[in-house]
Formats: structure tokens, C-alpha cells, sequence
């Protein structure tokens, strides 16, 4: 039996699969819907004091790349704008039907004890399972000292952190923003405030794009726009290092994760496992295809992890984590060269004219009787892997390993033993 | 036209293919891989550059793509329709190595190009007038291209067509299925709006002597294609109901004139494409039976694949091995006679007592066209072996120096790609020829950049 069920920071839930705190948990019959087709929890439109904020029209912007729509999202939403005590009584309602779920309260109110003691009491007799803190959010509430205002400087993310667990009588998850220069520094203050985990990435600072007749910006408020907060697919790469970052930072290190940005698939969601999430949140795939998403998210990671041989999550859970190391651990003696197999390429000659014009001038293409099909000249090679990334056929370039007949070495020991006698960077120093 | 018949032609005669939405043309041309130094430019005779324009039309720059089409084919929204591109660009395409559908190039070229037409731009301007005159004889596909591009660079330019309407067979012989005459005449006001003078109903070596050009302009362009069809020479063959090819598809497409009469049994001589042309469309006018009869097999044909297979989606019928005897009747046809052909010792034979009678209605010959020989003869041209005009390949400069030819009239008959390909390579030659000293234009080998690519000197090695 898999069993797909995660306790991150205390918070338990039937699988890691939560919705991320936006939109799509607006309401309550929203996140029972949600619950019905198989989430595992739900992290509450944040709530904040009343009277509710209001939001402007239009709200979205999105960038498509190639054929896909909405590769990037963007949005310059606010809090909820429903009244305080709505959202309470949904919340305690569903948690009430769905005991087994994870609801977590997200809460956003000034940096004032008293705010924060109140709004926490009142979220307490919700019965809700968590409380998140939203540091995050980059527009809007910013400007009112509030989201991302308070989780860029260090010092208000310990303070409201501590204000926070002075009340809650359930774990508390930091919401941090990566519109931060380094994001462990916020980190290790939520930590060091009692936090009980993180949770990231909130969105980041952005502009769509402008509009080439109108000059308005592309998603505009009757002609002008305020930057607002970017996710979806294009944010994974992004929010995948800051986590690494957070799971291997000797300070932060073994405090809960859940992992935040642009997660689309079970594969998505499996990375961010690896790399140290014991959880994980999703908003703009939600928004782009609905709850129904869950079904194949929670198939394809127990099919993956029976593949694996895995039967519960935090077998592996953090296992990739320890592969992310400081660039000057890496070893100089490795060596791999590209290989093009002939009877895969098609002869678009992308490799040729990528290694050509911009990588290291190793591929050629003996062009008698019409031949379109392109060579390495390994001597010169560098293993950049540039040609096998512009190919456009499934593994028709393969990069491949080369003994040098060389013990490990990295720049940490080269520097070290002062830059001498070692044969394989000698070569690829002095040609 | 009474209304049933005109619900017939409407029904039958719209565009085979569908136009690509935008969303469509977006998705498709993000498949485009942009190869370097693309199969596909390198089969297309005009050498569009195909990934760029591609490119343009996936970055909403819909006119540039136009642009760069028109650019390298004067007819390039013709092309896009008229076009055999499984032999052509589609044909090179890598999605076939790959085993996958190839980029669809003429519809994308369509879509940019029509966006074009709609908005009633015109892309090029006339060269600044230097003052040199050349005259163009025919204003098909050839004719006009080359008219384009000497407009462009500056030369007053004179066309004369025989026909009261200009482009040659793009106008009066493309299926009408694959590209409606109004198309054709679209694309051709567009040239002729760069300022050449049309003077229509005017045939050389008739109306005016083909000497006269060579006194009164600085050179002539010949783009006469081929003349009328070939004589099949049986008994019969002047009885009512025998048509050429050519006429027939020419009544078909021409909406001015009577539409023919109802057939029950039509039977076309021949299996090259044009006899596939004029099978179909006998088929959408409403003729019951259609037979295909040609002497020799299946494989010695010369239709393309594809076009065979849309023969026999309309339901024509074919006969194989088989060769015409007599049209049988006595005013008008009433049947053919056919006998069965064979291969000994690599000649073609009859087979003896195979002869049968096919009742039929109309007899149309598509044995292919023979050449027009008394222009080239008053200009004293020097032709090939079987009639064609002979030029020099790269220049396409005939016998006489001032006097250049392309098209039809010179590969025998072959795409209006080919001679589109021609009008723009021989006005580049009739440009240096006139003005050596000129600036070159971009060239009629245009963009494809080879395989080496830029070259730059190499830094100087350190000391
Ligand atoms: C039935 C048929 C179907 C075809 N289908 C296709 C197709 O689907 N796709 C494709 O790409 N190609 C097709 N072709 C071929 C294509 O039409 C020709 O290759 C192309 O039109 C050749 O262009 P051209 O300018 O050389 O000659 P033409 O198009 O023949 O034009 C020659 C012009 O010169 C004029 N002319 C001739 N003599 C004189 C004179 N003495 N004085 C003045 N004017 C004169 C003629 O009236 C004519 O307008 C088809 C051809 C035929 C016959
Ligand atoms: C329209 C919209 C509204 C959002 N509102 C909130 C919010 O109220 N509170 C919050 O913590 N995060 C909010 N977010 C951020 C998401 O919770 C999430 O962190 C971010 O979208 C990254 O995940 P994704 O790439 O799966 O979309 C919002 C995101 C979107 C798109
Ligand atoms: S790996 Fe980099 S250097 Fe080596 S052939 Fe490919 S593109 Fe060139």
C-alpha cells in the first residue's frame, strides 16, 4: 500500500498535495469541492482585519511561450475582500465535514501585537490545523506594510513571528517572499521567532509586458498597472533553489517546508520533496485547469513511488537535497562529451549552429552528397551540453561521460594545493 | 448560370483547403523548428526564406512575414495555394525523418499573405525611373515576376498579353478548387500596381512585330509559356464534344462565359496532372462518369501521388494500358474506342483484337501542350531539341543578347513557382546587364546563407 499522507510541521493531511492560498480558496464551497476531488488541504484566501479590502478590475495578466498559455501568471490581487467572520464561519464548517484535511488559516493584519493576538485568537476557535503567516505578497499590501514588506527585512519576520506563537496553539508556516536579495535570512528569523516551517515561494516582482499600440502596460487598470506578483511554471526553477537553499543553510536546516511555485505536475511536486518540501502548494495550475488536476497529481505520485519502491512520502522526502553543493565542490575532473546518434537526428542542424556561433565551434557537418547530418569533434569539446539542449528530438544528443583517469578534484582542493599538477584542468586551462 | 447549377459550382469549386484561423497559424508556426540553413528554403524554387518568415508570423509581425515572402516569389500567395509542396518545401521538411507531420509552410504562407491582400498593402515601391525600357511578352506567372522586380529597380516596363485577361495559366488554368480566378487577379493588381504598363489583347508577332521590341526597348523578357494542346490524331477528333484540356478547364473557371452542358460520360485522354485537373472539375460540374484512360500503366504516369488520390476520392475511374482508337459519333461524340496497349521489347504495342467501344458524351485530350515556335523564329532565338527556348542558366539570356526568357516557354512546362522563380532571375540579369555599374540587388540567390556562414579574418594569434 502507498501511503501518500505528510505531517509537515505538525500539519497532517492525506497527501502533500495542498491548495495554495489565492483564489481557488476563496470560499468554503470552493474548498469542500476542492476536498471532493481529492486535495489533501488548503491553505485560506488570506484573511486580514476588516473592513475587506477592495480589489480592482482586472486583476490577471499571463505570458504564453510557444503554444503554452499561461506559462508565466501574474496578478495584482489583494487579501480577501469577503468580511472577517465569513471566512471564519467557513472555515470552522469545513473543517467540521473534513476533519482529516488540512485547513490552514492565512492571516495578514499590521505589525502590531495587538492585531496579530486578536486575529489568531479568532482563528484558533476555528479548529483550523495551522496558521500561515503571509510575509509575502508583493503588491498592494506592500504599500500598506504589510506581505512582502514585512518578510524582506529579517528583523519584522522574527518579531511578528514570535507575536504569532505567543497565540496559536497550532504550527505556524512563515509565507516568505523571494523578492529578497538572499531568502535564508528571512528564514532563519522565522526560525529563530518559533516558527514551526516555511512556506515558498510567494510571487514575484513584475510586469507583463506593454501593450505596442496603446503604450498600456499588458493588463492594465484603465491604462496603467502596478507591478504585481509572478507565478506559475516559469517560477519553478526559482522557488526549487530557494528551497534547496533553505533545507541545506546548516541554520534553518530540518525545519519544515512547504514547497511553493509553479508546480503543474506530480513530477513538479516530486522534485520539490527531494529537494526538502514536506508539502507542497498550488495556485496557477489550479486556476488554469481546476481541482480536477488532483487526480492525476496524487496517480502519478503514487504510481512514481511504487515505481521507486517508496511507500510513504518521507522515505523520500529531502533525498536530493544533499546533491545541491557550493560550485567549488564541484570536481573539475569530470568530463563528458556531446554524441549525436545519426539515426535519431533529423538535420535541423540547431546543435551546429548553437555550438557554432555560440558555444565552442565542435560540431561539423561534412555537407558532400547533401549530408545535413552534423559531428562532434569531441577533442575540442567541452561538455557544455548547449547542442543537446536546443535538440529537438528526445535524446538523439547524449552527453557522455569520459574517463580521464583522474582522482576527483574540486576548485575548494585545486586552490589548495596551489593551482598545480593537475592534468585535466591543466589541459582545459592551457588548452 | 440558373441556380441549381450555380449552388453546383458553389458546393463543389470551394477552396479545398481551409484557411488557418490565427490561433491556428500562431500554434502551427510554433512547431517551426528554424532550422539552419533549412531543407526547405533550399527546395523552394524562389527561395523564400521560410524559418524567417515562420518566425515573423509566430512574433505577430503578420505583414513583415508577408513581406518576406513577396520579397523572393512576386506570386507568393499564389504559390501558396497553387503550389505541389509535398514535392517542393513541405516535401524537405525534417518532421519527416522524424516521422511526423511537416510544417505546414503554404498555409502558413497563405495566412501571411492574405493578411496582406485584406488590408490592401502594398509592400514594395517603384525604383526611382532610370529611364531604360524593357519589354515583357506574356503576363503569366513568369511575365509578371519578372515585371516586379525590374519595377522595383526603377526600369519602365511594357507587357503584352494576348489574352483580355493578364496571368497566363495562374488565371485560367489552376484547378479551381485549389485557387479561384478572382485570387489570381488579385495578386496580379498588386504587381501591377508597381506601375507597369499591361497592354492586354495584344499578341506579339499578330497584333505587333516581335522585331519592333527589339528596336524600341532596351531588352525583352519572353514569358509565353507553352501553346495549345497536342493532337491526339484519330478519326473523330473534330466532333462536337472533343475538347482540349485547357479550353475546357478555361470554361470551367471562367464565370462570364455559358457553363457547359451536362455530361453523363466523360472520358479524359492522358494521366499527367493537368488530365487530373480536368477530371476532377468534370466530376464538380456534375458529370455522372469520369474515366481516366491513359496508354501505359499506373506507374509511367506523370500526375504527382497526391493528386491521383484526390482523382480517386471524386470518383473517377480509371483505365490503365489503354489507347484511343476512334471518337466514335457523327456531329457530336457518341462514344470512343479503345484498344489495350502493352510493353514489348520496351516499345509500346497494340494489343490485336482488344479494341472495344466506351460510350460517351465528351472526350477531353490532356496529352500535354506543344510550344509556340513562330516568336522564337521572327527573333531568330535558338531553341532546344524539342522546341524549348534555349538560355543560358544562370542569366537566363537567350541566343540573342537582349533578349531574355523564362517559365514554361523554357523547362517545358513545369509549376508557376518555376516561372516566378524565372521572371525574378532573369530581371536581375537584364539589371546588369543594363547597369553594370549599379548596386546589385539582394540577388536572385537571396538569403539561404551557407553552411559556413559568416566569415570573419582570423585575430591575430598571441605572441
Ligand atoms: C491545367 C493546368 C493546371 C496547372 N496546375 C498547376 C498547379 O496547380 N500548380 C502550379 O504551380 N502550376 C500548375 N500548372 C502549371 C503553371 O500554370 C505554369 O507552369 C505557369 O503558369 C507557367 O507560367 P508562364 O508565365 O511560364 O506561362 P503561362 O502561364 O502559360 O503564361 C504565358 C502568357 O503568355 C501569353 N502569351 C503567349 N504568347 C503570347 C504572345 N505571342 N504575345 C502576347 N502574349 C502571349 C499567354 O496568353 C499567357 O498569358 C498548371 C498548368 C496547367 C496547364
Ligand atoms: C491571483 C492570485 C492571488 C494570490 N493571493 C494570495 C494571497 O492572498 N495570499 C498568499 O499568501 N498568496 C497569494 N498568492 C500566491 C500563491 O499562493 C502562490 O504562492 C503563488 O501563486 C505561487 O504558486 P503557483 O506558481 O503554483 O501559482 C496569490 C496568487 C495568485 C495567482
Ligand atoms: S556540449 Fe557544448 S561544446 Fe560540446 S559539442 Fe555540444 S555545444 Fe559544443
Amino acid at each position: 500500500m502507498i501511503d501518500l499522507s505528510t505531517d509537515c510541521a505538525g500539519i497532517k493531511s492525506p497527501n502533500p498535495f495542498w491548495l495554495a492560498s489565492a483564489p481557488p480558496t476563496n470560499s468554503g464551497e470552493q474548498v469542500m469541492r476542492a476536498f471532493e476531488y481529492g486535495w489533501g488541504g488548503a491553505v485560506w484566501k488570506t484573511l486580514g482585519q476588516d473592513p475587506p479590502v477592495i480589489n480592482t478590475t482586472s486583476r490577471y495578466g499571463a505570458i504564453d511561450i510557444g503554444g503554452q498559455k499561461m506559462a508565466g501568471f501574474n496578478n495584482i490581487e489583494l487579501i480577501t475582500d469577503r468580511p472577517l467572520e465569513d471566512n471564519l464561519r467557513e472555515i470552522y464548517e469545513v473543517k467540521k465535514r473534513f476533519p482529516k484535511h488540512a485547513v490552514i488559516a492565512s492571516l495578514m493584519v499590521p505589525c502590531e501585537r495587538s492585531a496579530w493576538h486578536e486575529i489568531i485568537d479568532r482563528a484558533m476557535d476555528t479548529g483550523c490545523d495551522g496558521i500561515e503567516l503571509n510575509f509575502g505578497c508583493p503588491h498592494g499590501m506592500s504599500e500598506r506594510g504589510m506581505g512582502s514588506a514585512v518578510g524582506q527585512v529579517p528583523d519584522y519576520v522574527r518579531m511578528v513571528t514570535e507575536f504569532a506563537k505567543e497565540r496559536s496553539k497550532v504550527p505556524v508556516l512563515v509565507k516568505l517572499t523571494p523578492n529578497v536579495a538572499d531568502i535564508r535570512f528571512p528564514a532563519r528569523a522565522a526560525r529563530e521567532g518559533g516558527a514551526d516551517g516555511v512556506s515558498l515561494i510567494n510571487t514575484i516582482n513584475s510586469i507583463m509586458g506593454v501593450d505596442l499600440n496603446t503604450l498600456a502596460p499588458k493588463f492594465s487598470v484603465g491604462g496603467k498597472v502596478a507591478h504585481g506578483g509572478y507565478c506559475g511554471p516559469a517560477v519553478k526553477p526559482i522557488a526549487l533553489n530557494m528551497v534547496s537553499q533553505i533545507a541545506t543553510d546548516p541554520p534553518t536546516r530540518g525545519l519544515p517546508i512547504s514547497g511553493i511555485g509553479g508546480i503543474s505536475t506530480w513530477a513538479d511536486a516530486v522534485e520539490f520533496m527531494l529537494l526538502g518540501a514536506t508539502s507542497v502548494q498550488l495556485c496557477t495550475a489550479v486556476m488554469h485547469y481546476g481541482f480536477r488536476i488532483i487526480e492525476e497529481l496524487n496517480a502519478g505520485l503514487s504510481d512514481w513511488m511504487e515505481g521507486k519502491g517508496f511507500s510513504k512520502t518521507s522515505e523520500f522526502i529531502g533525498r536530493a537535497a544533499v546533491n545541491v553543493v557550493d560550485w567549488k565542490k564541484l570536481n573539475l575532473h569530470h568530463k563528458t562529451v556531446a554524441s549525436i546518434d545519426h539515426s535519431k537526428c533529423i538535420g535541423c542542424d540547431l546543435c551546429y549552429v548553437a555550438c557554432n556561433d555560440t558555444a565552442h565551434q565542435c560540431i561539423a557537418i561534412d555537407r558532400r552528397k547533401g549530408n545535413r547530418k552534423p559531428h562532434v569533434i569531441e577533442a575540442d569539446c567541452v561538455g557544455c551540453n548547449l547542442c543537446a539542449l536546443v535538440c529537438p528530438v528526445d535524446a538523439c544528443i547524449t552527453m557522455n561521460n569520459v574517463k580521464t583517469g583522474h582522482k576527483p578534484l574540486s576548485w575548494e582542493e585545486y586552490t589548495a594545493s596551489g593551482m598545480k599538477g593537475h592534468k585535466e584542468v591543466y589541459k582545459r586551462m592551457h588548452g | 448560370m440558373d441556380s441549381a447549377t450555380a449552388k453546383i459550382y458553389r458546393e463543389n469549386f470551394k477552396e479545398i483547403s481551409p484557411a488557418l484561423t490565427p490561433e491556428e497559424a500562431r500554434i502551427e508556426a510554433h512547431r517551426c523548428l528554424y532550422c539552419y540553413d533549412a531543407p526547405c528554403v533550399t527546395a523552394c524554387p524562389t527561395k523564400i526564406d521560410i524559418p524567417r518568415f515562420i518566425k515573423q508570423i509566430s512574433s505577430s509581425n503578420i505583414l513583415g512575414s508577408a513581406k518576406t515572402i513577396l520579397e523572393a516569389n512576386a506570386l507568393g500567395h499564389s504559390c501558396a495555394r497553387a503550389c505541389p509542396v509535398e514535392v517542393l518545401c513541405e516535401g524537405a521538411c525534417v518532421y519527416h525523418q522524424w516521422q511526423e507531420r511537416p510544417i505546414d509552410i503554404a498555409k502558413l504562407q497563405r495566412h501571411a499573405t492574405q493578411t496582406l491582400q485584406d488590408n490592401g498593402i502594398q509592400p514594395f515601391k517603384p525604383g526611382p525611373d532610370n529611364g531604360f525600357k524593357v519589354a515583357v511578352i506574356g503576363a503569366g506567372p513568369a511575365g509578371a515576376a519578372c515585371a516586379t522586380y525590374l519595377r522595383r529597380l526603377g526600369y519602365r516596363v511594357t507587357l503584352f498579353e494576348k489574352n483580355k485577361l493578364p496571368g497566363g495559366l495562374n488565371t485560367f488554368g489552376i484547378a479551381e478548387y485549389k485557387m479561384q480566378q478572382k485570387v489570381s487577379l488579385e495578386e496580379l493588381e498588386r504587381i501591377f500596381a508597381l506601375g507597369a504598363e499591361l497592354k492586354l489583347g495584344v499578341e506579339v508577332g499578330k497584333d505587333i512585330p516581335a522585331e519592333d521590341l527589339l528596336s524600341g526597348f532596351d531588352a525583352v523578357f519572353i514569358g509565353i509559356g507553352l501553346a495549345g494542346t497536342h493532337k491526339l490524331g484519330v478519326p473523330g477528333e473534330d466532333l462536337a464534344g472533343v475538347w482540349d484540356a485547357l479550353s475546357f478547364i478555361r470554361h470551367v473557371k471562367d464565370r462570364n462565359l455559358k457553363p457547359l452542358g451536362r455530361s453523363r460520360t466523360t472520358v479524359v485522354v492522358g494521366a499527367g496532372n493537368t488530365a487530373i485537373d480536368a477530371s476532377t472539375q468534370s466530376k464538380r460540374i456534375g458529370t455522372e462518369r469520369v474515366v481516366m484512360a491513359y496508354r501505359r500503366g499506373r506507374a509511367d504516369m506523370s500526375a504527382y501521388g497526391f493528386e491521383l488520390e484526390l482523382a480517386q476520392t471524386d470518383g473517377v475511374e480509371f483505365l490503365w494500358n489503354v489507347k484511343v482508337a476512334t471518337i466514335l459519333g457523327t456531329r457530336k461524340v457518341e462514344g470512343i474506342r479503345l484498344v489495350g496497349t502493352k510493353i514489348s521489347q520496351g516499345k509500346l504495342v497494340e494489343i490485336p483484337r482488344s479494341g472495344w467501344n466506351l460510350p460517351c458524351d465528351r472526350v477531353i485530350k490532356a496529352i500535354g501542350q506543344t510550344k509556340h515556335y513562330s516568336l522564337s523564329k521572327a527573333l531568330g532565338l535558338k531553341l532546344a531539341s524539342d522546341g524549348r527556348i534555349q538560355v543560358a542558366p544562370k542569366t537566363l539570356q537567350t541566343s540573342h543578347p537582349k533578349v531574355f526568357a523564362g517559365g514554361d516557354a523554357i523547362n517545358g512546362g513545369k509549376e508557376v513557382v518555376h516561372a516566378a522563380a524565372d521572371g525574378k532571375r532573369a530581371a536581375h540579369a537584364i539589371h546588369r546587364r543594363l547597369q553594370p555599374d549599379a548596386e546589385l540587388p539582394p540577388g536572385d540567390e537571396y538569403w539561404v546563407s551557407t553552411i559556413e556562414g559568416r566569415r570573419v579574418a582570423p585575430l591575430q594569434d598571441r605572441a
